[in-house]
């Protein structure tokens, strides 16, 4: 089974951990993974500006991904959703398509329906499917507490994400979690935003709405706050001291991606799923997992 | 007080006419969205129901110029909710590009086409980057900056500033 990885700005420059422990997991559950050569941005920082010209660079990725005839991977919620839209207005919109062309031509480059875009995590519970996860694993994480963090983009809006998992009672990150032996904590800010939006527009805002998340789960304790998301991270992991001394709380938030988790569980050393570039130090993981 | 002499009735046409505007028109006030508006929860002037009242009376210059409107975090939750199918992140997404041509678009905005017309990417990638990628075996991000510059329509002398983001 292979897959195209759409990496986007911030995964491949500030995440490697995340990159790191999903090309892993990755080959240990039988997915050749291939990059893009032309890498580049999704379009969606520009869509509130410009949403015609964030459109076109949509397309630009969806274009050269086709080129493959491979499915589209991405690490990143925001990019994930910003292309499986555009694939989908592009694909329903004959003049539309048209018009994205015609910004195309002078690239080389024509956009053509038919690349099925998902999130990394989405793929490989669709594609490889949670029994055949369950069955490779080889360490259980028992003892292990964990909150999953769904995000947006993730499973929003779900007209374009829809049949997968219900945003409004999301499971899937839960069940993934739960098939590293570990346990899923189910928490009354699971479905919060983190904020990143907004970092740009007003930090204080930001601050807040992670804050929330922060706050529940420093209280409640947990061994990680599990994400799939480079943005969310941006907020929960990088801003998280800045947000504790804003609130006055002392925050201790360990902060994993899944993909860790699931490498973890499949055998992998701390290491080989970047644990140790985790900012805020999962300090339980790196003991009971020493190389 | 709101003086309707002062409103523009056709400015619900305009953001109808945006890419991801129309549903404005199917709102019957009901406030789902503001009620599950993570953001309102923090800022009670941030509200979603007033947002396209404002704009359905045709407020123009009120909406276009608030801050407000840039304080979406794009969770798409509002748009769960709402048994109108408004798609109140599209909607406000349409009102912030019609803010964006009317000048009004945050210094962000502009550094963000700046910096996707030099590197083609919000973060630039240098040697140092693909060193610390190639010691943990990962291979190398190129940037294509040049594509960008010609969606963009950005000349190499106009290019804003904004490397430092």
């Amino acid at each position: 089974m292979r897959a195209l990885i759409f990496l986007g700005c911030t995964v491949p420059v500030r995440n490697l951990n995340y990159e790191l422990s999903a090309r892993k997991v990755a080959e240990a559950l039988g997915v050749e993974i291939q990059d893009m050569p032309d890498l580049g941005c999704c379009g969606y920082p520009l869509k509130s500006s410009d949403q015609d010209k964030a459109l076109v660079i949509a397309a630009r990725a969806l274009a050269q991904a086709h080129k493959t005839g491979l499915p589209l991977v991405a690490l990143c919620s925001a990019c994930a959703g910003t292309l499986a839209e555009a694939e989908h207005q592009l694909a329903h919109n004959p003049e539309l398509r048209d018009k994205i062309n015609r910004e195309l031509e002078p690239l080389g480059l024509e956009y053509q329906p038919g690349v099925k875009v998902r999130h990394f995590v989405r793929f490989l519970l669709e594609e490889v499917g949670l029994e055949a996860i369950r069955a490779k694993i080889v360490r259980k994480l028992e003892g292990f507490r964990f909150a999953p963090h769904y995000g947006c983009h993730y499973l929003k809006p779900s007209e374009i994400t829809g049949g997968f998992d219900d945003p409004e009672d999301p499971q899937t990150l839960t069940r993934l979690i739960e098939v590293t032996g570990a346990e899923s904590l189910n928490y009354a800010s699971i479905k919060e935003c983190c904020g990143g939006g907004v970092l740009g527009a007003d930090e204080d805002l930001a601050s807040l709405m992670a804050g929330k998340k922060l706050a529940e789960l420093n209280e409640a304790g947990v061994d990680g706050l599990a994400l799939i998301c480079p943005f969310c991270n941006v907020m929960y992991e990088g801003q998280q001291k800045a947000i504790g001394k804003k609130l006055d709380i002392k925050l201790k938030v360990p902060v994993v991606y899944v993909t860790q988790l699931l490498g973890l569980a499949l055998g992998m050393s701390p290491d080989e799923v970047g644990l140790k570039l985790n900012r805020v130090k999962p300090k339980k993981l790196l003991a009971a997992f020493k190389d | 007080m709101i003086s309707l002499n002062k409103c523009d009735p056709s400015f619900k046409y305009e953001v109808a006419a945006e890419p991801g505007g129309a549903g404005i028109k199917a709102c019957f006030s009901c406030a789902a969205c503001s009620a599950r508006c993570p953001v309102a929860g923090h800022r009670e002037q941030y509200d979603p129901r007033r947002i396209i009242r404002m704009t359905l009376l045709g407020q123009r210059e009120e909406v276009l110029s608030s801050p407000l409107i840039w304080l979406c975090s794009a969770c798409y939750s509002c748009q769960e909710v709402c048994p109108q199918q408004v798609r109140f992140t599209e909607v406000l997404n349409a009102i912030k590009n019609l803010a964006s041509k009317a000048g009004y678009a945050p210094p962000s905005a502009k550094q963000i086409s700046g910096l996707l017309a030099n590197h083609g990417r919000l973060l630039a990638v240098t040697e140092f980057e693909n060193d610390k990628r190639a010691a943990l075996g990962l291979p190398p991000v190129q940037e294509r900056g040049s594509d960008y510059t010609a969606i963009l329509g950005i000349t190499p002398e106009a290019k804003p500033a904004g490397e430092d983001a």
